[in-house]
């Protein structure tokens, strides 16, 4: 993978995956498993959150001399995103299914027109504008991937 | 806020902006509905000024008017290219649509020059200020296969206006254009199946996968789709001075591809991700099957002269794709972007934590989107009797105004908890 729509991309996909895992383990009110999943799906997130925030907007805002455009909206709505993210954490630590469905549909909206905007301008746009540092801005973002898991 | 072209993230433009398009909507299918029920004996052939009327208020009040309204939302989004001069867009262009609609079904049901003059004016209004901030939009756009079906969509739209123009011209008995017939078939055909359907298919590359988590439609279809259903419609229009050969294929083509796009929707939604019970997967669904029965009744018109040439047909062909697919697609998709709307606009207004807001799912009852899908449902149902028994107009306007009356209660209702937790409308 050496373009970041393609790494970050198919984090994105990832993250989806663990949302409607744990969401369906909701669905089923199977809670043990429902924190297990949701868990993983909130710190996969937290991990997205922060290779962008520390690394790849940092880079763009410096390349571009934009540093009140489309990376702000972008921490705006990841701010967006963390709360809606805590609200499924407390609904989930007290098993109710109503208030982190009524979240978790919400948070898909958001996440999904986010992710668009991102992959569709933001990510191709930085790959653009990058050039040869684009290649160890991604080692450095799998680098925060490996450092998070030990 | 001013971004190089292809890269505005400026955000949602304010939640009056959409919602003026979206609550006015609905009035324009409960008075179409009004008129099935009151004028059943109108309802034996597509040409009396009846159906004209209705059929206009359906196609112009109800899904133009939304799909206007959604453009506007979206463009920035998919597109990454707002509307130039958005606000004056939207003015202009919602007043026009709505005061051109009821001028032009007033110019149908008393036909009196003086209103199809006024109703074509405004609605050339409407959409020439509207397409052409959309051409420029989708000019500035970040290339995609939604964008792309959008562009195509929007020329349908164009070709549809200039048609629709020139034979509201021949009926206020001003101009009398060559082809009358051709003319009528392709201002049908450029408005449901190059605007509508197009368009329908250009956001389902979008919403389809991000509603339910679906894989994504296949790229190759994707890509292509579009394009070639828009080079048959051509092709279609073209077809009395064609081969009587080559118009077949032309037509067999253009069925495939329909088929095609329905076929991959169900496919990718029956491999969804979120099986969560959600009423927008059911109206896609419905609206999906409508199209197959769609494309049903064309190909057997197609091949038996008899039915293609029955009063009942046409009125059959309409009520499937304009009341069981392109209806029940908008209706679907109302009841996901309003609710986001709500809560994003309330969030950010506020800056409320998730716990202080109401969510996306508590801005409309879900019991009440249910049943108005049921009513819908039901209203479709008995819709498809009205071309043989024209005397079920009375029951299913009935049922359809019930079902409108329910969706804008329900929009409204999204509103007012807006509203009522100190959401800032205007």
């Amino acid at each position: 993978m050496n373009t970041i729509l393609d790494f970050l991309g198919s984090d994105h996909h990832a993250c989806d995956d663990l949302f409607a895992s744990a969401e369906a383990a909701v669905a089923q009110k199977n809670w043990d498993s429902a924190r297990e999943q949701f868990g993983r799906f909130q710190a996969a997130m937290a991990h997205h959150f922060t290779m962008e925030e520390t690394l790849l907007f940092p880079a763009f805002e410096s390349r571009t001399g934009m540093s009140t455009g489309p990376t702000q909206v972008m921490r705006m709505e990841h701010a967006q995103m963390r709360d809606l993210l805590q609200g499924m954490q407390d609904a989930v630590a007290a098993a109710n299914q109503n208030s982190f469905l009524g979240l978790s549909e919400t948070l898909n909206m958001l996440m999904q027109q986010h992710n668009l905007k991102e992959e569709n301008m933001l990510y191709p746009m930085s790959d653009r504008v990058l050039g040869s540092e684009r290649e160890s801005l991604i080692r450095a973002m799998q680098a925060s991937g490996s450092q998070d898991e030990t | 806020m001013s971004q190089p072209a292809g890269l505005s993230f400026e955000q949602a433009p304010q939640f009056s902006l959409p919602l003026r398009f979206f609550l006015t909507a609905p009035l324009f299918l409960i008075a179409a509905a009004i008129l099935i029920a009151l004028s059943p004996d109108a309802l034996a052939s597509r040409w009396t000024p009846q159906v004209l009327a209705l059929t206009h208020a359906l196609t112009l009040g109800f899904l133009a008017m939304v799909m206007l309204g959604a453009l506007m939302q979206m463009l920035p989004v998919v597109a990454g290219s707002p509307l130039p001069a958005l606000h004056l867009v939207a003015r202009i262009s919602h007043v026009s649509l709505v005061l051109g609609t009821a001028a032009l079904m007033t110019g149908f049901l008393t036909g009196k020059a003086a209103a199809y003059g006024s109703g074509v004016v405004l609605l050339g209004v409407c959409f020439a200020v509207f397409l052409v901030a959309a051409a420029t939009s989708l000019a500035r756009a970040v290339a995609g296969v939604t964008v792309n079906g959008i562009r195509f969509a929007v020329l349908g739209l164009t070709l549809t206006i200039l048609l629709g123009v020139a034979l509201a011209l021949l009926r206020a008995g001003w101009w009398t254009p060559p082809a009358i017939e051709s003319a009528i078939n392709a201002h049908v055909s450029f408005g449901l199946v190059g605007w509508v359907l197009l368009l329908v298919v250009g956001v389902a590359y979008q919403v389809v996968p991000m509603f339910q988590l679906t894989p994504p439609y296949p790229p190759r279809l994707s890509r292509w789709l579009a394009g070639a259903l828009f080079a048959l419609l051509l092709l279609h229009a073209a077809a009395p001075v064609l081969p009587p050969v080559a118009a077949r294929i032309v037509d067999a083509l253009l069925a495939a591809g329909i088929l095609l796009f329905v076929a991959a929707t169900l496919h990718l939604q029956s491999r969804r991700r979120r099986k969560l019970p959600d009423v927008t997967l059911d109206y896609w669904r419905l609206g999906m099957a409508s199209l197959i029965a769609s494309v049903a009744v064309w190909i057997v018109a197609q091949a038996w002269p008899a039915w293609a040439d029955s009063d009942a047909y046409p009125l059959l062909l309409g009520t499937l794709f304009i009341g069981g697919f392109a209806a029940s697609v908008v209706n679907g998709m109302l009841y996901k972007i309003v609710p986001f709307l709500a809560w994003f606009h309330l969030q950010a207004q506020l800056q409320a934590t998730a716990g202080s807001i109401p969510t996306m799912k508590d801005m409309i009852a879900e019991r009440w989107m249910r049943g108005q899908f049921r009513l819908h449902l039901i209203a479709c149902v008995l819709l498809l009797g009205v071309p043989f028994w024209p005397q079920l107009g009375i029951a299913a306007g009935g049922v359809l105004a019930l079902s409108a009356v329910v969706l804008w209660i329900n929009l409204l209702s999204a509103v007012r908890r807006f509203i009522a937790h100190g959401g800032d409308f205007y």
